[in-house]
C-alpha cells in the first residue's frame, strides 16, 4: 500500500539517481565538458583577435559557452524528463515538486563541475583578471542555478508538449536575464561592489522566479504527459 | 520462491481479509478516440476487491488502451470510469497512481542503473527499506544479479526486476500486459505470486494476455475485448 513520504527523502533520491546515471554514461564527462573547452579554444582561433581584445571579452565569450553548453548538461539524456520516466516516477508516487527540485539539483552539481573547469580553462586561454575573484564563489552558483532550473523546467515543458527539439527555443529568451547578470556582473567597469551587488541580486531574483514557477507547474505538467 | 511468505503463498483468488467496501475498477460506458479513431467505445467494467480477471483479444481489440486508461496513463473521451476510487478525467489520477502497479512491454528500469539500485531508488521514494530491496530480488530468483547493471540483462531478468518491484510496492491494482512474455517456465509462477499477494491484501489484478490457455488457470474471470468494447 502506498505511504506518504517526506520530500526530502524524494528529492535527494532523485539527484542521486541522476547522478548516478551521468556518473555511468559520462555524457558531461566525455562529451559536453570537452567540447565546450573545445569551444574556447577555437572562438579566438576562428576569429583571429589580439590577446588585450580577448583578454577584454574573455568573460563574455565564458558565459556564452557556459549558456549553451550548460542547456545540454540539463538536457542530457541520463537526466530529460522523458515519458517512460515521468510514468515512472507517477507510479513510485513522487511528488511532481520534489522531483523538480531534484532534477534540478542534479543539475546544479554537473553545471557547477562544468562551470569550474571551462572557467580554469578561459582563465588560463584568455587570461582573464581575477581581481574580483571573491564574487565568483556568488555568481557562478547563482548563474548555475538559474540555468539548472531554467534547463529541468524547459526539459519538463518539452516533454509535455512531445518535443525536446522546443528547448532552445524556450531557454534562449529565459536565459537572457542569467546571461546579462553574469556578464555585467564582472565587467571590468564596474568599480565598486554596488554595480556587482545590483546584477547579482538579477540573477537570484531570476533563480527564485524560476524556482516558484518550477515547482507550481511541476504537477500540471505531469498532468499532461 | 524464496523470500515469499507461506502466507502470500497460501491466498486465495478470491476476496480476502481487508476489503475495501467499494469497487477496485468501474467503467460506465467510457470511449476513448485517439485522434479521429475510436479505440474504445461502450465499455462497461467493474472488477472488485480479490478479484483476478483475465482481458483476452486480438491484435488492435483495444486491450493496452483499456490498460493504458486503468493505469492513469490515458483520459476517457466520455463516459464514467473510476480506479480506487478517483475520477480518471478529474486532477486527482496521479494520486491514485501510486496504488497501481503495471507492468507492460517495455521495462520501466533505469538502464545505468544495476537491478539493486532500481531497486533502491523505488524504496528510497516510497518509504520502503534497503532490507526490503534484497527480499524482493531474492523472491524472482535475482539476488546474484542484483549488482548487474539493468543494460546487462536479459528481457526477461528485466521482467523479474519489475516483478521484484511490484512485490515490494504492494499495488492495490496491479495491471499486467502479457504477463509471461519473457519469462521462463521457472519465473512464469510469478504472475501468479504477484496476483495471488494482491488479491490477499483486498486488491484486485488484470492480466491482458493472447495466451488464453494459460493465463485462464490463473484467473476468476475472462473477458473478451473486440472492436473496443467487451463482447
Amino acid at each position: 500500500m502506498s505511504t506518504q513520504v517526506a520530500l526530502w527523502p524524494q528529492i535527494r533520491a532523485v539527484a542521486g539517481r541522476d547522478l548516478l546515471r551521468e556518473r555511468r554514461r559520462g555524457e558531461v564527462t566525455w562529451v559536453t565538458l570537452p567540447f565546450g573547452a573545445i569551444a574556447l579554444l577555437l572562438i579566438p582561433l576562428a576569429i583571429g583577435i589580439d590577446a588585450p581584445t580577448l583578454r577584454n571579452i574573455g568573460p563574455g565569450l565564458y558565459w556564452i559557452v557556459v549558456l549553451l553548453f550548460g542547456v545540454l548538461v540539463t538536457v542530457r539524456r541520463t537526466g530529460a524528463a522523458s515519458d517512460a520516466d515521468s510514468a515512472l516516477s507517477a507510479r513510485l508516487g513522487i511528488d511532481p515538486g520534489a522531483a523538480f527540485i531534484g532534477k534540478s539539483l542534479a543539475n546544479l552539481g554537473l553545471l557547477l563541475a562544468f562551470q569550474i573547469v571551462v572557467g580554469a580553462v578561459a582563465v588560463v586561454l584568455y587570461d582573464i583578471p581575477l581581481d574580483r575573484w571573491p564574487w565568483l564563489f556568488v555568481i557562478i552558483p547563482a548563474a548555475g542555478v538559474g540555468l539548472a532550473l531554467l534547463g529541468t523546467l524547459a526539459g519538463s515543458i518539452a516533454a509535455g508538449s512531445g518535443g525536446s527539439n522546443l528547448v532552445p527555443f524556450l531557454v534562449a529568451p529565459l536565459a537572457i536575464p542569467l546571461l546579462l547578470g553574469a556578464t555585467q556582473a564582472l565587467d571590468a567597469d564596474l568599480s565598486d561592489g554596488n554595480g556587482i551587488l545590483a546584477w547579482v541580486l538579477l540573477m537570484l531574483f531570476v533563480d527564485l522566479v524560476l524556482a516558484v514557477v518550477g515547482v507550481l507547474t511541476a504537477r500540471p505538467l505531469q498532468e499532461t504527459q | 520462491m524464496a523470500g515469499l511468505s507461506a502466507g502470500r503463498l497460501l491466498s486465495t483468488r478470491t476476496l480476502c481479509s481487508v476489503a475495501p467496501a467499494s469497487q477496485i475498477v468501474e467503467l460506465r460506458d467510457v470511449a476513448i478516440r485517439i485522434g479521429a479513431t475510436p479505440v474504445l467505445r461502450d465499455l462497461d467494467l467493474t472488477i472488485g476487491p480479490g478479484e483476478v480477471v483475465g482481458l483476452f483479444g486480438g491484435n488492435g481489440a483495444g486491450k493496452t488502451t483499456l490498460l493504458r486508461l486503468l493505469a492513469t496513463q490515458l483520459r476517457p473521451t466520455s463516459g464514467s470510469a473510476t480506479v480506487l476510487g478517483s475520477d480518471l478525467a478529474g486532477e486527482g489520477r496521479l494520486d491514485v497512481r501510486s496504488r497501481i502497479g503495471f507492468i507492460g512491454h517495455t521495462p520501466a528500469l533505469y538502464p545505468e542503473l544495476t537491478l539493486r539500485e532500481n531497486l533502491a531508488f523505488a524504496a528510497a521514494v516510497t518509504g520502503h527499506s534497503g532490507g526490503e530491496v534484497d527480499a524482493a530480488l531474492a523472491t524472482v530468483g535475482l539476488a546474484a544479479a542484483a549488482d548487474r547493471p539493468v543494460n546487462a540483462c536479459s528481457y526477461g531478468m528485466q521482467r523479474r526486476t519489475e516483478f521484484a518491484r511490484e512485490l515490494m510496492l504492494e499495488p492495490e491494482l496491479i495491471l499486467l500486459d502479457e504477463p509471461h512474455s519473457a519469462l521462463d517456465v521457472a519465473a512464469s509462477d510469478l504472475v501468479s505470486h504477484l496476483t495471488d499477494d494482491v488479491v490477499a491484501r483486498g486488491g484486485a489484478a488484470l492480466l491482458v494476455s493472447h495466451d488464453r490457455e494459460r493465463v485462464e488457470k490463473l484467473v476468476g474471470r475472462s473477458l473478451d475485448l473486440r472492436g473496443g468494447t467487451l463482447a
